[in-house]
């Protein structure tokens, strides 16, 4: 773990702990620049951010105000399989009590029920998401624009072969403009579960869509210090980035 | 044996060749016409095919790689123009043979992309493969960077004589361990050089994170011991040999222990043995391939075209070439040749940059770049999306600087034809 705290130059409105799960097996396709940006937004806003590493192995950090999980490959997801389940109860207490997390692709799968492969095996999760994964021939990759209710346009890129199917126990986090999604049938992507924002859209997902950003921020310091008194972020190129990567066919 | 092919292929390679028109063209209608072409003809050379892939430096390794065998006298076709399809082996090949479709070389060194080589390699078994690395790029192509490492485990097990595998990359190491056939060599690194080139897997193992052990290492047919800032050290048959560099950036340097390991391991086994001192003396020579590390003159001052196109890649540039002194261009594309996933800039830590920032950001993907400089905290000149116009800014802007530019490779084709224009820029046929 390496806790990285930085003290800015005025009075702190207090500290924030971000945990990434398992960076060296799930953190694929920039998954790493998520934790760049809730780091640098909480300074902007204020806060001093604190930003650890959980591994195999590890003793898990405590008073943990945000969760962030990554893609990883076939490979990573069985590395850190066993150390996860050990995690279940303790994961599944975090957010059943509202903790924020961010779960991209396969900690997203792996969040679910479980993980059914294409050549048989099933590798189970730990049942904090109400959604089942079915691994397929078929690789879904490309550029995703999804409607939500909460964040508006979310932007981002898709690369996974499982496919992913809501219980009645989450909702959707939106709705696919353009690319797959979740799967190749529903035209749902994501989910959304207490505090829990989970989608297989890399990119990363933070740097271009900050509403997201801002809402697990918000959520941490909320339930931390009770209100949240946001600073002034300059999102200039955050909205160029937006609007370039919205026109463009791909 | 004659066969009308050849000549057809020729002329159709005339004719595209007139009209401007790309080079794999004329490699598609002699293989349409005569399937066996390319299979028959590399099948004569006394020595054979030697097939160099990895995902990050295939040209310029190729490129030392040909250059080495030359200096000990032996003739050699290689792919030179990057067109490393099947077809672009083709076409190259029609350039060379005569009109009875005989090609004159002892030996032809084709660089060949991870997925194209797998199709290449099941007609044309090569005799000796030279596997670089596996960086986590093209995972928009490939998907996984575990399916990357089977494409070149697979160009591994259709070897016939001897493959050569870096000893530092894990992925790469670990193919020894599936091969039953061919001789398997080694080029590494010292271990206090290890630090300088972080493994994928290892992007994250920050200062605190504990060390991965280092796995019993095999022994290194060449280790590069040292980089200094124009020679380096490199170890083999027990012995230290230090050298010039004309390439620069330790990427190229390491690739160099690559070409040599593969140049001693043909001459050795060939009838020619490999003369140490004419081979060092080439060595010492090569410049780099097209756009890879070139420096420029503009304005009577150098202009240094660093291309990157992985974190990896990216990481080694910015740690190679330091900002101090310079004025910096990052030009960032995602055309396909380029990777169209551009995410991987969220691996780069760009803290090196931000003492003296970034001048000008351009490319298609200008924003996402200076987006990425903001996150941390470099300050950013000038953003645009094109390219003419924002180098024609840097150039003026930055009068009386020696000028750098981090580009991605279609980027790097951009800036060079505008280069082109007022200063003299290599030109590969």
């Amino acid at each position: 773990m390496t806790p990285d705290s930085a003290a800015g130059t005025t009075a702190s409105k207090g500290t924030i702990r971000v945990v990434q799960l398992y960076p060296r097996e799930m953190n694929i396709y920039g998954d790493w620049g998520n934790a760049l940006v809730l780091r640098q937004r909480l300074k902007w806003h204020g806060y001093t951010p604190e930003l650890l590493e959980y591994d195999v192995g590890d003793e898990f950090p405590e008073g943990v105000d945000i969760i962030l999980g990554g893609g990883g490959q076939d490979s990573g997801q069985l590395v850190i399989q066993d150390d996860l389940q050990s995690r279940a109860g303790l994961l599944k207490g975090m957010a059943e009590d509202g903790t924020p997390m961010l779960l991209i692709c396969g900690m997203y799968q792996l969040f679910g029920r479980f993980f059914k492969t294409r050549s048989g095996p099933v590798i189970p999760g730990i049942g904090v998401l109400d959604v089942e994964t079915h691994g397929t021939d078929e690789r879904l990759i490309g550029n995703v624009k999804v409607t939500t209710p909460e964040f508006g346009e979310v932007l981002g890129y898709e690369n996974h072969s499982g496919q992913t199917t809501l219980g009645p126990g989450v909702e959707p986090l939106g709705t696919v403009a353009k690319g797959t999604g979740n799967n190749s049938r529903d035209g749902q992507e994501g989910a959304r579960y207490r505090n829990i924002v989970a989608s297989y859209l890399h990119g990363s997902l933070l740097p271009k869509n900050p509403a997201i950003a801002d809402f697990l921020i918000r959520t941490a310091v909320e339930r931390k210090y009770g209100t949240f008194t946001p600073g002034e972020p300059d999102d200039r190129y955050a909205v160029l980035a937006r609007e370039h990567a919205a026109r463009r066919p791909r | 044996m004659f066969s009308l092919s050849v000549p057809l292929g020729k002329f159709v390679r005339r004719v595209s060749r007139l009209r401007g028109g790309g080079s794999a063209l004329p490699g598609l209608v002699v293989e349409k016409i005569d399937p066996g072409f390319m299979q028959r003809t590399l099948s004569t050379l006394p020595h054979g095919v030697a097939v160099v892939s990895g995902t990050n430096g295939k040209t310029t390794t190729t490129k030392m790689v040909v250059e080495l065998l030359e200096s000990q006298g032996l003739k050699v076709f290689t792919n030179r123009t990057g067109s490393n399809f099947t077809r672009g082996v083709a076409a190259a090949l029609l350039g060379d043979v005569d009109w009875r479709g005989r090609l004159d070389a002892d030996i032809a060194v084709l660089e060949l992309d991870e997925a194209h080589a797998v199709h290449f390699v099941n007609r044309v078994p090569p005799r000796y493969s030279l596997l670089l690395n596996v960086l986590r790029d093209q995972l928009d192509r490939f998907g996984e960077i575990d399916k990357t490492a089977q494409l070149l485990q697979h160009i591994a097990s259709k070897t016939t004589g001897t493959v050569v595998l870096n000893r530092e990359d894990p992925r790469v190491a670990r193919i020894a361990d599936t091969l039953h056939g061919p001789e398997v060599l080694y080029f590494g690194l010292d271990d206090s050089l290890l630090g300088t080139f972080p493994s994928d897997d290892e992007l994250r193992a920050g200062p605190g994170s504990p060390v991965p052990a280092v796995p019993e290492r095999p022994q290194a047919d060449v280790v590069l011991r040292r980089v200094g800032a124009d020679d380096a050290d490199f170890e083999y048959d027990g012995v230290t040999v230090t050298t010039g560099m004309k390439l620069r950036g330790v990427y190229n340097i390491f690739n160099a222990a690559a070409a040599l390991a593969l140049a001693r391991s043909i001459c050795g086994s060939g009838a020619a043995t490999a003369d140490h001192s004419t081979l060092l003396k080439a060595l010492s020579e090569v410049a780099p391939a097209f756009g890879r590390g070139e420096s420029l003159t503009v304005d009577g001052l150098p202009l240094d075209l660093v291309l990157v196109k992985n974190p990896s890649g990216f990481r080694l540039g910015l740690k190679s070439f330091p900002s101090g002194g310079y004025a910096t261009m990052i030009a960032i594309n995602d055309n396909y040749a380029d990777g169209r996933d551009m995410s991987w800039l969220w691996d780069v830590d760009f803290d090196s940059l931000r003492a003296e920032g970034v001048d000008q950001v351009t490319g298609s993907r200008a924003y996402d770049m200076a987006l990425r400089l903001q996150y941390d905290e470099v300050q950013v000149g000038a953003v645009g999306t094109d390219i003419p116009a924002s180098l024609a800014d840097f150039i003026r802007k930055g009068k009386g600087q020696p000028k750098r530019v981090f580009c991605t490779y279609t980027a790097m084709l951009a800036i060079r034809r505008e280069l082109s224009k007022i200063t003299t820029v290599e030109v590969v046929s």
